[in-house]
């Protein structure tokens, strides 16, 4: 009994040697796999001077600002998600207007001077973008005073006529006749 | 029975705004630029870069501003339009050469005929976003004061010849 035990443990320590020997194994195998890995990050941070463009931060507003106007080449794409050669070269000039210090209300002005409202996505408020902009709220008062006229004239409708005096006695021999089935 | 007539008036209302709607075409955009300055422009000729023209030596005439080039498929079905426009001596047809090269624009001109008093060169596409292009080929008619007057965009066609530019024209020059 005791020396099966002890057998037991033996067995058992040799296993534990054994896997955590594996462990350590795997453990080199992973970190060898890794290792490229971890010097490409190390070498992206290290190499961070590959921008995208010369500014990012000017970049960055010729997007924000380029998201919000229309490439009339792909009208259903921002000038700054289109590819055409015409948002190319909006992107290009809206670049060097910022460069020169325009804002960004002058740049819009530009571009709708020679393109007009349509490049904006968002319309502007005027005499003929008015149905645009109280459409949607003239198709909603206008329905809801539909709805309750319609409701109130429902109503009358469905109002209480009173029976006559036969006609109740007709009900009432009516509802005695089926309470005793 | 007049309580259908209500929907069916909405309906009907509907379908002339949509049926409207069928026939506009998206692709042209109404340009701002109608009836006010052309942009001013100086710009080096197609043919003899030692020159230059600007847009003010054309003061005092109606001409046309076609904007063109080699590389646009479009420019090809309007040429023979525009090259007899220019034998028929109507008006003066000015091309802006649109971000082209200017080798290919002269081969190109030699192969299918040069309707342009002048061709000038815009290499760049700068002045081309000053007069709002944004498909080639677009047409501009100006009057004797500087003052664009009509925009055609697309090919230039025989009806839109007969219907819009030439009588426009002759009321310009009239």
């Amino acid at each position: 009994m005791y020396k099966f035990e002890a057998a037991n443990i033996f067995v058992l320590q040799k296993r534990i040697d054994h896997y955590s020997k594996f462990i350590k194994q795997l453990v080199a195998v992973f970190s060898v796999a890794l290792l490229p890995l971890i010097s490409f990050a190390n070498e992206a941070v290290s190499n961070e001077a590959v921008p995208v463009a010369e500014d990012p931060v000017l970049e960055k507003r010729l997007i924000n600002l380029s998201e919000n106007l229309r490439c009339l080449v792909c009208q259903n794409e921002s000038l700054a998600g289109s590819r055409a050669d015409f948002a190319n070269d909006l992107r290009r000039e809206m670049r060097e207007q910022m460069k020169a210090n325009k804002s960004d209300e002058e740049i819009i002005e530009f571009l709708v001077a020679r393109y007009g409202d349509f490049v904006l996505y968002n319309p502007p408020f005027k005499a003929n973008t008015v149905l645009l902009w109280f459409g949607p709220l003239i198709l909603f008062v206008g329905g809801t005073i539909g709805l309750i006229v319609y409701l109130r004239r429902r109503r009358t409708q469905l109002e209480d006529i009173p029976l006559s005096e036969s006609q109740r006695l007709k009900a009432e021999a009516l509802i005695k006749k089926i309470n005793k089935e | 029975m007049t309580r259908f007539l209500l929907p069916l008036a909405i309906f009907a209302v509907l379908v002339v705004f949509l049926g409207v709607g069928l026939t506009l075409n998206p692709r042209q955009v109404p340009s701002p630029l109608i009836d006010k300055p052309a942009p001013v422009f100086k710009l080096h000729h197609l043919h003899d870069p030692d020159k230059t023209l600007m847009s003010q030596d054309n003061l005092g005439k109606v001409w046309l501003l076609n904007v063109w080039a080699s590389w646009c498929v479009a420019c090809r079905d309007e040429h023979p339009l525009l090259v007899q426009l220019a034998k028929a001596g109507i008006v003066p047809i000015y091309g802006l050469n649109y971000k082209d090269q200017s080798d290919t624009a002269i081969r190109w001109l030699k192969q299918y005929g040069d309707p342009y008093t002048v061709s000038i060169v815009d290499s760049d596409g700068k002045v081309g976003i000053d007069y709002g292009v944004y498909g080639v080929p677009e047409t501009y008619v100006i009057d004797k004061q500087g003052i664009i007057r009509y925009k055609h965009i697309g090919p230039v066609t025989v009806k839109s010849l007969e219907d819009k530019i030439l009588p426009l024209i002759k009321e310009l020059q009239g």
